[in-house]
């Protein structure tokens, strides 16, 4: 079985660029991704995009081909939806088929275009992640279902807004140096507090941003790096999926992630390694309590104390391990088909020595992405490591 | 965007509803699901059977929206919870009380009405 090794990472600046389109963001990322490789055009078997709320956004589908095509690659093109999880199930895909020997090249990635929508109609299309019939109709929305989940949250082990407050500054923190963030402002727990309510408990600053972005990497198999020597010291040796009811209302937990959980122990099997050995992690906070369920899903946190580790420091620059150096879904943006491949990205720059936070992890080896779509009912998580 | 096509067992659950009779399906190893469905989600048994759904369920987690969909612009701002009616948990919006006194604990009952932006029926859950 090859090692599947990170050759190349590209991501545009997250932000509010509503006259962009998708091919033109895709053809951005794929272009940075390429010459951070050194990898040739040609040499690509197969183009695995992820995207989720094209036919609305930009009335578009079969978005495959011509995001091959956007990025100037002959080659077979598919793509992934998986809600917010969407470019997450196309590199497990990747990893998969590099492993398997069916491919040594694979550009994979993804897009989102949204500010277009407006605020409201950016709502109504990430809503459609739930159950129509038993969710949306009743009103529910994609903050009022994570807010579901932090009121459970809350009442099953404590902690409150307060804490939840510090989530959000400590990733707007870690955005001030990450050129690409949607916001590289410092903010304050008042901040969070004072912001106006979008579903209680969670406020403004509670919640991700709508973005547009795209983000490319170039994966090729251990044989072909080798053989073209290139400049490669990221692997990803682990990934995992996991799965659950579609409608939060039909789960065993409401304050837990069960897919999470089962995703992060498959890759952490798979790498042969546990969650002792994280030494950084980007997980998916598109809401302030996303990201407490994510660590405790991840073992990073023992269940019911997530909730306080970045109030006491645990996940921050410099502690025990820093979560979402990059700002996270938080500050760095969410361009939902985009999000997963960033996060791949934004670990291997972290592991590779050459993000602008990468001094805060200094020696280390070992970093685990986690993408979440919709209320969790999909996750992958993938076990990137430095192999040489 | 109210339908004149309806959806499939999910339209006669909501006039089952209606008319005080709410159920849910039961399987022949008595796990509990919503409809519509065709197959058992937890074992895949395909004999399902309506049992009636218990009178009255209790919150379980709830939510008051502020920033809604288009399609609930007018209904905002709006309570959404999670409750539980034995086997089974419905998402409703809650009213016939207070947006800021609703508990979880509280003791609800369904009912059908209408949104007061699109005119469409939802489940709303009623504090007794
Ligand atoms: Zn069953």
């Amino acid at each position: 079985m090859s090692d599947v090794r990170v050759a190349g990472v590209g991501v545009t600046p997250f932000g509010n660029v509503p006259e962009r389109t998708g091919r033109d963001l895709f053809g951005e990322a794929s272009i940075e991704a390429f010459e951070d490789s050194g990898v040739s055009r040609t040499d690509v078997e197969a183009v695995l995009y992820g995207n989720f709320m094209g036919e609305l956004a930009e009335h578009q589908g079969h978005q495959g081909p011509l995001m091959a095509e956007a990025a100037g690659v002959d080659a077979p093109a598919t793509r992934y939806e998986a809600a917010c999880a969407s470019s997450g199930a196309a590199i497990r895909d990747a990893v998969m088929r590099i492993r398997n020997g069916e491919n040594d090249v694979i550009l994979v990635g993804g897009a989102e275009r949204m500010t277009n929508l407006g605020t409201a109609g950016a709502t109504e299309a990430l809503a459609i992640a739930a159950d129509d019939l038993w969710e949306v109709r009743a009103g529910m929305t994609f903050p009022g279902a994570y807010a579901l989940m932090a009121q459970a949250y809350f009442r099953e082990y404590g902690g409150g807004r307060e804490e939840l407050a510090h989530v959000a500054v400590k990733n707007h923190d870690n955005a001030l140096n990450n050129d690409k963030a949607q916001y590289q402002r410092a903010i304050e727990v008042a901040d969070v507090l004072e912001a106006p309510l979008v579903s209680t408990p969670l406020g403004l600053y509670d919640s991700c941003p709508i973005s547009d972005g795209a983000a490319a990497v170039v994966l090729t198999s251990d044989e072909y790096a080798e053989e073209h020597g290139l400049e490669a010291p990221v692997s990803i040796t682990g990934s995992g999926q996991g799965g659950d009811r579609m409608a939060l209302h039909d789960r065993e937990h409401l304050a837990r992630s069960p897919a999470a959980r089962e995703a992060g122990e498959e890759a952490y099997a798979d790498a042969g390694i546990s969650a002792g050995d994280v030494d950084v992690a980007e997980v998916h906070d598109c809401f302030t309590i996303a990201e407490v369920l994510a660590i405790e899903a991840l073992d990073l946190e023992p269940v019911g104390e997530g909730i306080s580790a970045a109030r006491d420091g645990r996940t921050i620059a410099g502690g025990d391990t820093p979560v979402n150096l990059s700002g996270g879904l938080k500050a760095k943006g969410h361009p939902v088909g985009a999000t997963g491949a960033s996060q791949v990205a934004e670990l291997a720059t972290l592991l590779r020595g050459d993000h602008p936070n990468s001094e805060h992890v200094d020696g280390a080896t070992t970093g685990v992405a986690h993408n979440a779509g919709g209320t969790v009912a999909s996750a992958l998580v993938h076990v990137l490591e430095v192999r040489e | 965007m109210s339908d004149e096509i309806g959806h499939a067992g999910f339209d006669d659950w909501l006039d089952a509803t209606e008319e005080g009779e709410a159920y849910y399906l039961e399987c022949d190893r008595g796990h509990g699901s919503l409809p519509p469905r065709r197959v058992c989600p937890e074992c895949g048994s395909t004999a399902l059977s309506e049992e009636p759904l218990p009178e009255t369920g209790e919150i379980e987690t709830f939510t008051v929206t502020h920033v809604p969909t288009p399609s609930f612009e007018d209904d905002a701002p709006y309570a959404t919870a999670i409750a539980a009616f034995g086997p089974v948990r419905v998402t409703g919006q809650v009213v016939g009380v207070d947006l800021e006194s609703i508990e979880a604990g509280m003791t609800v009952t369904p009912a059908v009405d209408v949104s007061a932006t699109t005119g469409d029926r939802l489940l709303y859950l009623r504090v007794a």
